[in-house]
C-alpha cells in the first residue's frame, strides 16, 4: 500500500495558496469548516471567509451573490448537500445564471463512512453532471488536489470539486500536470481499459497488476474531469482496446460509468462493465470495508475486466 | 432626507401607471404572463428606476452601479417595462415578451436582457444572493464616481424586491439571519406585501403576520409604508440609506392587481391572461388612471 496522505489537509493548504495568489478568491462554509478544512483559509484570511451557518441553500446563494459581484467564491460543505438540499440554487445561479462559484464537495462517496447513508454522497456526480454549464472534477490523490485547484480557480465557470474525507494513497508525483477536460494515461494496455476516478483510481492500478498476471493487458485512464468528459480518450480506448471498465465511488447509475456509456453507445459501442455502488444505499462501517462490500473491491474491478474482455468475443444477437 | 417635489412624485406615479398599461398589453398579446404581482409593484419599481437607483443604461455592467435584484421573477413584465422606459432597450421590444427569440424571457435571463442582475423565478433567492453581493461591494468599499439622484454619496448598494408569497421560502430567512450577522447596511429589501399569492390570501395559505415584528426580531431595520404612494416609497428608500450597520426592509402594503377594479384583491389574476373584453375594460380603467397623473 502506498503512503497515505490526508486529502483534507492538502485541500486546506491549497486553498490558502489560492487565497495568497488571487485576492478575488473568498471562501464560505456552512459551519463545517473543521470538517472540510476551510478553517485554514479562515485563519489566513479572516476577512475573506464567511460562515453562513447550517444553511446550505443560503451558502450557495450567498456565494452566487459574491460571484455576481466579481469574487471567486469557494463554497464548502458536505458533497451530498450541494447535490440535494442546495441543488436548485446551484442550477439557477451557477448553471443558468453563470455565477462563477466553485463547490467544494467534502466527504464524498462513502468516505464519511461511519456517519452512514445520510452522509454518504453516491448520486452527486450523476445529479451535477446533468446540469448544463457545470464542470465536475474528481481528484485522484492529494497531488491532484493541489494541482487541480488552481486550474479550478481559473476555470471560467462553476465547478463541482469532489473530495474524500479519508487519507488517500499517493498516486502522482510532481510531474503530474492535469488539464481540465483531459484524461490522464497512467498505464498503456491492449485488451481492456480501466477508467477510474477518485479513490478508485488506486484500485484500478492494483487491478491492472493482477490482470497482468493473468495475461490481460489493461490500459488505465484517470478521468479526473467527469464533465466535460474527454470523449476522445474514451473513444480511442474503445477502438484500441475493445472493452471498457469504469470504476467510481458512486452509484453505477449516471456517474462516470453513465457518462462513458453515453459516449461510446453512439460512436464505438464496445462492451462496458461499470464498477460502483449498485442502485442502493450503503450502511455504517469502516471505509475500506464498505468499498469492498458495496461492489468496489479490487476484485470487483478484476472480475469486471474479465467480463468485459469475454464480451468482446460474443456476437451481437 | 431629501425633499421630493410634487412634480417628481407625479412623474413617477404616471410612469408606474404607464407600466401597467404596457404589462396589460404584453400579457394580452401573447396570452401568457403574470399581471397581479406586476401591478402591485409598479410604483416601487418606478421609484427605484426613475429616481433612487444609481445606474447607467449605457453601461449595464458598470461595476459601481447599484444592484437591483428582482427576486419575484414571475412579475418581470413590470421590470421589463421599467428597463425599457429607462433606456436599457427599445420600448417597442416589450411586445416580444414571452415570444420565441425574445430577449424578454418568461422569467428574467441576465445573459439575454440588458439590466438584469440575476435569474429569478424560483422564489426565495433575493435576500441570500443580495447578502453575497452586499458583502462583495462592502469589501470593495470605494465611493461611486456617480452620485445618486437622491444625493446619496455612499458606495454602491444592493436593493431586493420580494413578494409576500415568496417569503414562505425558508432560504429567505437563512439569508435574513446572514444579513444581520454581517451588519449589511448596504442591503435594502422592499417587500411587495399585496396579501395575495397564487391560490389565495397569504393569510390563508401560510400566515406571515406579524410581519414587521418578524423582521425586527431578525435584527433588521423595518419601515412600513403605503406601497402605491410614491412619496412614501422615496422617503423610505432615503431613510434606509441613513442606516449603516443593519440591513433594512421596507414593508410596502400594496394591492394585487392594483389599478383595474376587477383584478384587485383577486388571486385569479396572479397568472391568468385577460380575454379581449377584459383587456378592453382594463385598458379603459388604466388610461383613466394615467390621465389623473398627467393633468
Amino acid at each position: 500500500m502506498a503512503e497515505l496522505i490526508p486529502m483534507r489537509k492538502t485541500y486546506g493548504q491549497a486553498l490558502v495558496e489560492l487565497g495568497r495568489a488571487n485576492p478575488k478568491v473568498v471562501a464560505l462554509s456552512a459551519d463545517v469548516s473543521n470538517s472540510d478544512f476551510s478553517y485554514m483559509f479562515q485563519e489566513a484570511f479572516p476577512d475573506r471567509f464567511y460562515n453562513v451557518g447550517i444553511a446550505e441553500q443560503s451558502l450557495v446563494d450567498v456565494a452566487a451573490g459574491l460571484a455576481y459581484a466579481g469574487k471567486i467564491p469557494f463554497a464548502n460543505t458536505f458533497a451530498f448537500l450541494f447535490a440535494t438540499r442546495a441543488l436548485e440554487m446551484v442550477r439557477t445561479h451557477l448553471c443558468y445564471g453563470g455565477a462563477n462559484v466553485k463547490l467544494m464537495g467534502a466527504y464524498a462517496g462513502l468516505s464519511d463512512s461511519f456517519d452512514g447513508p445520510t452522509h454518504h454522497a453516491i448520486t452527486d456526480i450523476a445529479i451535477l453532471r446533468s446540469l448544463p454549464n457545470m464542470t465536475v472534477i474528481v481528484p485522484g490523490d492529494t497531488v491532484a488536489v493541489a494541482k487541480l485547484l488552481p486550474l479550478v480557480a481559473e476555470w471560467p465557470g462553476p465547478v463541482y470539486f469532489r473530495m474524500n474525507r479519508n487519507d488517500v494513497p499517493r498516486i502522482f508525483d510532481d510531474s503530474y500536470n492535469p488539464v481540465i477536460g483531459k484524461a490522464v494515461l497512467l498505464r498503456d494496455g491492449a485488451d481492456v481499459t480501466l477508467i477510474g476516478a477518485g479513490y478508485m483510481l488506486h484500485r484500478c492500478l492494483e487491478a491492472a497488476d493482477r490482470l497482468a498476471v493473468e495475461g490481460i493487458s489493461a490500459r488505465v485512464l484517470e478521468m479526473h474531469t467527469i464533465k466535460p468528459l474527454d470523449s476522445e480518450a474514451v473513444l480511442s480506448a474503445a477502438r484500441e482496446t475493445g472493452a471498457l471498465v469504469t470504476a467510481e465511488e458512486h452509484s453505477i447509475v449516471g456517474g462516470l460509468g453513465g457518462a462513458v456509456a453515453e459516449t461510446i453507445a453512439e460512436a464505438v459501442p464496445v462492451p462496458l462493465v461499470r464498477v460502483g455502488i449498485p442502485d442502493t444505499f450503503a450502511e455504517t462501517g469502516p471505509y475500506l470495508q464498505l468499498l469492498d462490500r458495496y461492489g468496489m473491491a479490487v476484485d470487483d474491478i478484476v472480475q469486471a475486466a474479465r467480463k468485459a474482455v469475454a464480451l468482446k468475443s460474443r456476437e451481437i444477437a | 432626507m431629501a425633499y421630493h417635489s410634487e412634480e417628481l412624485i407625479r412623474d413617477i406615479s404616471a410612469k408606474a401607471q404607464q407600466f401597467r398599461i404596457e404589462i396589460l398589453k404584453m400579457v394580452f398579446e401573447n396570452q401568457t404572463g403574470h399581471i397581479g404581482g406586476a401591478f402591485s409593484a409598479a410604483e416601487i419599481v418606478a421609484s427605484l428606476y426613475f429616481h433612487h437607483l444609481r445606474i447607467d443604461p449605457a453601461r449595464p455592467d458598470w461595476p459601481e452601479r447599484d444592484r437591483f435584484l428582482f427576486s419575484k421573477g414571475h412579475a418581470c413584465a413590470v421590470l421589463y417595462s421599467a428597463l425599457a422606459y429607462r433606456g436599457f432597450f427599445p420600448v417597442e421590444e416589450l411586445h416580444t415578451f414571452r415570444k420565441l427569440d425574445s430577449r424578454l424571457q418568461g422569467h428574467p435571463d441576465r445573459f439575454k436582457c440588458p439590466g438584469i442582475e440575476i435569474p429569478a423565478g424560483p422564489l426565495g433567492h433575493g435576500v441570500a444572493v443580495g447578502v453575497g453581493m452586499a458583502l462583495a461591494l462592502k469589501a470593495a468599499g470605494k465611493p461611486s464616481s456617480l452620485s445618486a439622484p437622491s444625493g446619496r454619496a455612499s458606495t454602491a448598494k444592493v436593493y431586493v424586491l420580494l413578494g409576500d408569497g415568496e417569503i414562505n421560502a425558508g432560504v429567505i430567512w437563512e439569508g435574513a439571519l446572514a444579513a444581520a450577522k454581517y451588519r449589511l447596511g448596504n442591503l435594502t429589501v422592499i417587500l411587495d406585501y399585496n396579501g395575495i399569492q397564487q391560490t389565495g390570501a397569504t393569510a390563508d395559505v401560510l400566515p406571515t403576520e406579524e410581519i414587521a415584528e418578524k423582521w425586527k426580531a431578525f435584527g433588521w431595520h423595518v419601515q412600513e409604508i403605503h406601497g402605491h404612494n410614491v412619496g412614501q416609497i422615496l422617503d423610505a428608500l432615503d431613510r434606509a440609506d441613513e442606516v449603516h450597520a443593519r440591513p433594512c426592509i421596507i414593508i410596502a402594503r400594496t394591492t394585487k392587481g392594483k389599478g383595474v377594479s376587477f383584478m384587485e384583491y383577486d388571486h385569479r389574476w396572479h397568472g391568468a391572461p385577460p380575454n379581449k373584453e377584459q383587456f378592453d375594460n382594463a385598458l379603459v380603467e388604466l388610461e383613466e388612471g394615467l390621465r389623473v397623473w398627467q393633468n
